[in-house]
């Protein structure tokens, strides 16, 4: 069912959600877009270039660019897709996201790009690693995190089609294709993309396929035979699924381009808490900045690199014996 | 515009609506008395003046007037207008702040019929009514959109993003209204933060055009918004409104003490007489709904 191979083609996230936009917005002539003086980047330009009378582009006022979509859609028979880097689309707004997107559950589907370490040279002014953990606190919001650009196309429409406030989660960098074009997503609902025995790896974004390549090493290295999770949605999180996995390896491992503190690992393991509580190792950015640097220089000095990830598992594997 | 009503009749709502604002915050032993004391002549000039085309009955039907009150913590006197214009049963303005009721302590579109955007968090609702005037487009209606400000909320710095956005999207039937009493939380505008004076330089400069009134008097208001209506169809209008903060019982005019506080029963019964309730009405009132 899943295409994943170590040597998988890489899809453009940030192109599929300008494609998809578009789509949408011919099949809907009420949705309007936003963006804050990044469209040419976030790709919100290429729905701008069609609909231009639909399409707001506010400048570098990121505050008014929710309060704008907001406006655009208290009344509920308009969905509006707003845009920026994770950064500027989370953080710089966030009250006003809580107070009018979350508190109305408006249909303003916020769909940052540029997310976590890999947005890389900028640094640490621009390394969104905390935008899961503070979306997840606001009532009503869906936080959304695609591994690759096929299931990001089934992300868009279910959001669209959703009523009420998402977050989608996309990064600069292109993804490896993990998922077939016809992948069905359902909101909640994650995928186990192989099947182990002996530990759980419960990843998201970028690290899904990194995770499926240091379960390849574990297996060759080391003879672990790990079971790789996909919850695709942190929020809801599909804790049934990754319940029944740690009940079948006793051993949850989370692995995420995100701060430790409040993104994937705790809502993992506040799902396991009350279900099946085992044993958890969180794996992202520990609690301190990012810096400057390649994507893959960044993600190696994090250890998110698949073959540092399978040494790190294996390590904690055997001191948590 | 054809006011619906004589300024003699708006005088007399006006008063009505303070007294239901000083009423509901007695009973919720919180509230702002202040700053809704400022707003309610404004406020009922918008809906009792012919300016506000909304349905009670419908209250969201597509092409109708939207008000936005920025000034969240207003609710008290936004809510007696409501009440006052059919809304909802006037005795709910005696839950206000009370658990359950649909009344919250800063106005909630989720839990009150005729609210546009919760607010209650200043500086967002211009935003807001700019999002709103930009659907007006969309949609091909012609509804106009008056958002309610403080003075105290033009410090924060959205409200100026809006401001400055309002032009360059040539947005039509924008209409900022004012309410500059001079107090915020802390102590007097101008020692707080003086910074957001002068406040018409500042709209015009951004492509607005300004109207300056005293916001307490009828004929004044009227004129404004009649203009407001038209112009704002070229361009965004601000009004200035200068008024006084606790308009209308004379222990809390301009008084920053007064922005956020109940009073007590003494208190209380002292603002029902100069608002021209009768000892008996008093009587009745407190013996009916005070705890």
């Amino acid at each position: 069912m899943f295409l994943y191979t170590k040597d998988a083609p890489k899809g453009d996230l940030r192109k599929t959600y300008g494609e998809t936009l578009i789509e949408l917005g011919r099949k809907d002539p009420k949705l309007c877009v936003v963006d804050g003086d990044l469209s040419t980047s976030t790709k919100t330009a290429m729905f701008g270039k069609e609909f231009p009378e639909r399409f707001f582009n506010v400048g570098i006022d990121e505050q008014n660019l929710i309060g704008i979509a907001s406006g655009l859609a208290y009344d509920k028979d308009r969905t509006v897709f707003a845009s920026s880097f994770a950064m500027f689309l989370t953080g710089r707004p966030w009250e006003i996201i809580r107070q009018h997107v979350g508190y109305n559950d408006l249909p303003v589907k916020l769909v940052a790009t540029h997310a976590g370490i890999t947005v890389g040279p900028d640094g640490a002014s621009h390394q969104m690693n905390e935008d899961i953990a503070i979306m997840r606190a606001i009532p009503n919001m869906k936080v959304i995190v695609p591994a690759d650009n096929h299931i990001l196309k089934k992300i868009l429409y279910k959001a669209y089609e959703t009523p009420g406030a998402f977050y989608i989660r996309l990064s600069r960098e292109k993804f490896p294709v993990v998922y077939p074009e016809d992948v069905e997503f359902e909101l909640g609902r994650g995928f186990i993309l192989k099947e182990g025995k002996d530990i759980t790896i419960v990843a998201i974004g970028l690290m899904v396929s990194h995770a499926l390549d240091a379960a390849s090493i574990l297996k060759e290295n080391y003879g672990i035979d790990a079971e790789v999770i996909d919850p695709v949605s942190v929020k809801p999180i599909d804790g049934e699924l990754i319940a029944q996995s740690a009940q079948k390896t006793g051993k949850v491992v989370t692995i995420e381009e995100h701060s430790i503190i409040g993104g994937l690992g705790d809502a993992v393991i506040s799902a396991l808490a009350e279900k099946y509580p085992v044993l958890v190792k969180k794996i992202g950015i520990p609690d301190t900045y990012g810096e400057s640097g390649t994507a893959i220089e960044l993600l190696r000095k994090f250890e998110l690199m698949p073959e540092q990830l399978a040494g790190n598992i294996y390590k904690w594997l055997n001191s948590s014996k | 515009m054809n006011p619906t009503k004589s300024i003699e009749e708006l005088k007399e709502l006006a008063r009505k609506v303070r007294i239901e604002t000083i009423k509901s915050i007695y009973l919720a032993g919180s509230g702002h008395p202040g700053g809704s004391l400022s707003i309610t002549d404004i406020l009922v000039a918008l809906y009792f003046g012919g300016y506000v085309n909304v349905d009670p009955q419908n209250p969201y039907k597509p092409d109708r007037d939207r008000v936005i009150l920025s000034k969240g913590h207003a609710a008290p006197s936004f809510y007696a207008v409501l009440a006052l214009k059919g809304f909802f049963d006037k005795e709910l303005l005696y839950t206000l702040r009370k658990l359950g009721s649909p009344l919250q302590g800063h106005v909630s579109r989720k839990h009150t019929p005729g609210v546009e955007a919760s607010t209650g968090s200043l500086g967002q609702g211009l935003s807001i009514a700019l999002g709103m005037a930009l659907k007006r487009r969309l949609d091909n209606l012609d509804y106009k959109v008056f958002c309610l400000l403080s003075d105290g909320e033009l410090q924060e710095g959205m409200t100026w993003e809006a401001i400055m956005t309002a032009k360059h999207f040539n947005a039509k039937g924008l209409i900022a209204i004012i309410d500059n009493n001079n107090i915020q939380l802390d102590d007097f505008v101008t020692k707080v933060n003086s910074g957001i004076y002068p406040i018409e330089d500042k709209f015009k400069a951004s492509g607005w055009h300004t109207i300056t009134i005293d916001g307490h008097d009828f004929s004044q208001i009227l004129k404004a918004l009649d203009e407001a209506v038209k112009i704002s169809e070229e361009k965004p209008v601000a009004i200035r409104a200068i008024t006084v903060k606790g308009k209308g019982v004379s222990y809390m005019e301009n008084t920053p003490a007064w922005h956020g506080k109940a009073p007590d029963r003494e208190k209380f019964i002292e603002a029902m007489k100069e608002l021209g309730v009768s000892d008996k009405e008093i009587e009745e009132f407190l013996t009916k709904y005070d705890r």
